[in-house]
């Protein structure tokens, strides 16, 4: 299954008003991995994100998805394989129901009548969400929303998830059901967050930002161990790892 | 800004009754947007100083409001909203045109007030069957029937976004306000110039969501050309609709019945 692998040599990114975003990230994720992007703000999370399906396009440095290298031509396959949920769902949810914004993306491959039917169906049933399937997106709580747009990408069938802080202002209930989706999804799994606990929960690998370079690179338990590193990419140890508040132990 | 904030969560109810279930509900929405276009042209046909004939018009709305299981008291505070735009539309009219119209015994009203109160009837009328057309439809509804008419798509694609991100630019816009004023401690803050800066922000962000959508949808595998699922047929019951409406208001249109009622029951009264 080697179209899972996401391949990054020395990627560099600079800002058209000469922010130096990414200075040389290099790193390889394998199939079926489930990888926590963290760092500081403005450690160049988002901007890496967003070269995963080719949005942005690297200075210098490659990038391949599946060893096919990201190029226009290749940009549709790309995008079909890579799945990006976007931080604010409000932004990716832009059509009038959530039946039409499920279905956006599979008739965009070129998909009708029943087999788009089929999709939506099996993308709302994943996210609990078949209920609101008729609903404007305005009319969603900001947990529905987040799975419905989670819903819009499955429908996609990508083989890669990458998702933008997931688990962002979500209450705690929203926060574990989606937890517990995105175990659910078996194919490779990338995501950036501040919610330290979701990336000590779910990923197996651990990919640590700071200044636009990859400062450390994986397991969970090793690097939330490293106090030396957490307080210089300004970071600290999961809540889960910490003792307890009443007692300290 | 709260009260336009609480307006248009107010409108979003609007939508919610488009998810009705009356025969009303189920027509193709193609029939409802034809027979309301019908109105509306008829309506505004009129003669500037015609009020008498306008009555009877009152018929369409009110039988679709009760077809179609609509709450009256909500549909009619909508429209009051926009009674103010309107008064100032037609307020000048009596002082200008002060020619006397009609004599009711004393009481001489002169071609102005006339043409005033005709201003608002027809206003009530439009805009009413306006709301009405939304709240048995839906904005999407009302979209996806103006293409099959013939509109252009990008016409009905740009009327969908803009729908769409009303209500988050409307959030966005009022969260700002909200903050603007609570720092103004009851004070005008820094007047209209904080205002300035306001508006310039609010369009900055906006532009960035802009650009975030476009992210969103070119992931998604959008290549410039909309699909939609939705199938709906204009069949026997639709034509029906239309045409039996279409008959009945070009009917009020062509005879005043509110002057033949008159002169029935004057008639019968002598």
């Amino acid at each position: 299954m080697s179209h899972h692998i996401v391949e990054l040599k020395e990627l560099r990114h600079i800002y058209p008003d000469g922010t130096v975003a990414l200075d040389g990230v290099t790193f390889t994720i394998t199939h079926g991995e489930s990888v926590g992007i963290i760092g500081a703000n403005g450690a160049g999370k988002s901007t890496l994100l967003l070269h995963l399906n080719g949005y942005l396009v690297p200075t210098s440095g490659e990038i391949s998805i599946g060893h096919t290298p990201i190029t226009k031509e290749t940009l549709p396959e790309i995008r079909r394989t890579v799945g990006l949920v976007f931080q604010d769902p409000d932004d990716q949810l832009f059509m009038p129901t959530v039946f039409d914004d499920v279905a956006f993306g599979p008739f965009n491959l070129g998909l009708s009548g029943a087999a788009v039917e089929e999709r939506v169906t099996s993308a709302l049933a994943k996210v609990d969400a078949g209920h609101l399937r008729e609903k404007p997106p305005y009319h969603l709580s900001g947990g529905e929303k987040k799975r419905v747009a989670i819903a819009t990408v499955l429908s996609m069938e990508p083989d890669i998830l990458v998702m933008d802080e997931p688990t962002n202002g979500l209450d705690p209930f929203a926060r574990r059901q989606l937890m517990g989706l995105m175990k659910e999804f078996h194919h490779t799994k990338i995501f950036t967050s501040h919610d330290l606990d979701m990336v000590m929960e779910l990923c197996d690998r651990v990919i640590v930002l700071g200044h636009g370079r990859v400062r450390a690179d994986g397991a969970p338990a090793e690097i939330f161990s490293n106090q030396q590193l957490l307080t210089e990419c300004r970071l600290e140890k999961p809540l889960s790892m910490q003792g307890c508040p009443v007692c300290g132990k | 800004m709260a009260s336009i904030d609480g307006a248009i969560l107010d409108f979003k109810r609007l939508d919610l009754l488009a998810s009705g279930d009356t025969g009303l509900h189920r027509l193709d929405a193609r029939a409802k947007v034809l027979v309301t276009a019908v109105f509306v042209l008829l309506v505004i046909s009129h003669d500037r100083y015609e009020l008498s004939a306008l009555f009877p018009f009152f018929i369409f709305p009110a039988a679709m409001i009760a077809a179609g299981n609509l709450p009256f008291s909500y549909i009619a505070r909508k429209i009051l909203l926009l009674c103010p735009f309107v008064i100032v539309v037609g307020i000048f009219n009596p002082l200008i045109d002060r020619t006397i119209m009609l004599q009711a015994g004393p009481l001489a009203i002169s071609g102005g007030w006339l043409s005033f109160f005709s201003i608002i009837i027809r206003s009530i009328l439009t805009v009413g069957s306006a709301f009405i057309l939304l709240a048995l439809t839906g904005f999407p509804g009302v979209c996806q029937a103006l293409e099959q008419l013939g509109m252009p798509r990008p016409f009905a694609v740009q009327l969908l976004f803009l729908y769409r991100y009303i209500f988050v630019l409307t959030e966005e816009g009022g969260r700002a306000a909200r903050a603007r004023q609570l720092r103004s401690c009851g004070n005008k803050g820094m007047g209209i110039k904080s205002f300035g800066t306001l508006i310039g922000h609010l369009l900055l962000r906006t532009w960035q969501r802009a650009e975030r959508v476009h992210i969103a949808m070119l992931s998604r595998g959008f290549d410039g050309s909309f699909h939609s699922g939705r199938r709906s047929s204009f069949g026997r019951r639709e034509l029906f609709f239309v045409a039996g409406w279409s008959l009945v208001l070009i009917f009020m249109r062509t005879t005043n019945l509110t002057q033949i009622i008159g002169s029935i029951v004057t008639g019968r009264l002598n």
